[in-house]
């Protein structure tokens, strides 16, 4: 999936997303609350969320969940450093495992970080999280340099925010 | 763990994705699982109140829509606490985990433009005299989608 999607998208999109950062209201007509807000009608909210999502800049619309305490507490962030030219095919092997969540490309930073790939793992059990990094590993990831980050204290976790400031809307736009 | 009842598993294994976006999205939820669609809003509160639920809404996709970057740094283990309380004090962090490394704290900066995401880092820098090291993303190959349980 390439981040390079063309977008467009205008203040109104950006004043919509800004309403529903917190959660559609839990409603009969939530849309509707959402127009209200927004000065929108309820189609004109429908039709603007549709096309975020048709367009890729909303992955996916639904129900945001946290982890932790559906019992995913054993969270990695495994990454490797592997040679730019072989990124898109250690990416394909990483991602071939259902039990992955994310994978990106992410900038080096030497000489204190020499990582660029990374993947995240979301388990109920560390034991299992660590053999299924060796699954990953023996699939093809092993010849690269690699470390484990899981994740101890959660501090914060939520949706992107987009501001609704008028300063910041000048800029956006 | 949180336990959750068989219908409360029908309903987040159905709609992390693909939310109806319609006038009556709870109904058409409710309808597709032969339950009222009052029990669809009193589960979803149920959930939120116990911490499962973040919300109903979009997850956007990382640099459509503004900047981002994930962002690391190294924290002496007696200062990470109030290092970590400042960060999660900036709206445009929003996320931000300790890890299992000498970068041991983790998050994300989420801004309108890459100046306004530098600025930040540039003001975090300034009051608490450490370096942060930014990791911005140049590359998805897998997207969060939701997850079975």
């Amino acid at each position: 999936m390439n981040m390079h999607i063309k977008v467009t998208t205008d203040d109104k999109d950006r004043a919509l997303l800004a309403a529903i950062q917190d959660g559609l209201p839990l409603c009969e007509r939530p849309f509707a609350e959402i127009g209200k807000v927004t000065n929108m009608s309820e189609e004109q909210v429908i039709a603007r969320i549709e096309h975020m999502r048709q367009q890729g800049i909303i992955s996916r619309f639904g129900l945001v969940l946290q982890h932790r305490p559906l019992g995913y507490r054993a969270n990695a962030m495994v990454v490797w450093n592997v040679p730019d030219q072989e990124v898109d095919e250690a990416a394909k092997i990483i991602t071939a495992h259902d039990f992955v969540t994310l994978c990106y490309c992410r900038a080096r930073r030497a000489p204190v970080w020499q990582f660029n790939l990374y993947c995240m793992i979301h388990g109920q059990q560390r034991s299992i999280v660590e053999q299924q990094i060796e699954t990953i590993k023996s699939a093809g990831l092993a010849p690269y340099p690699s470390k484990t980050l899981f994740s101890l204290r959660r501090f914060k976790q939520t949706g992107a925010r987009f501001s609704t400031t008028p300063e910041n809307e000048r800029r956006l736009g | 763990m949180t336990l959750l009842t068989p219908i409360e598993k029908t309903l987040i294994n159905g709609w992390q994705n693909g939310f109806p976006l319609t006038s009556n999205p709870y109904a058409q939820i409710a309808d597709e699982m032969n339950v009222s669609e009052q029990t669809v809003l009193d589960i979803l509160v149920s959930l939120k109140q116990r911490g499962i639920l973040t919300r109903v809404g979009a997850v956007v996709r990382p640099n459509t829509i503004g900047a981002s970057s994930l962002v690391a740094m190294a924290i002496e283990p007696d200062r990470l606490e109030e290092v970590a309380d400042y960060i999660c004090s900036i709206p445009q962090v929003n996320h931000n985990y300790e890890r299992e490394n000498k970068l041991n704290l983790w998050f994300v900066v989420t801004a309108s433009s890459k100046s306004e995401v530098d600025e930040i880092l540039h003001k975090i820098e300034n009051h608490t005299g450490l370096k942060t090291i930014k990791l911005p993303l140049e590359k998805a190959f897998h997207i969060d989608l939701g997850f079975n349980i």
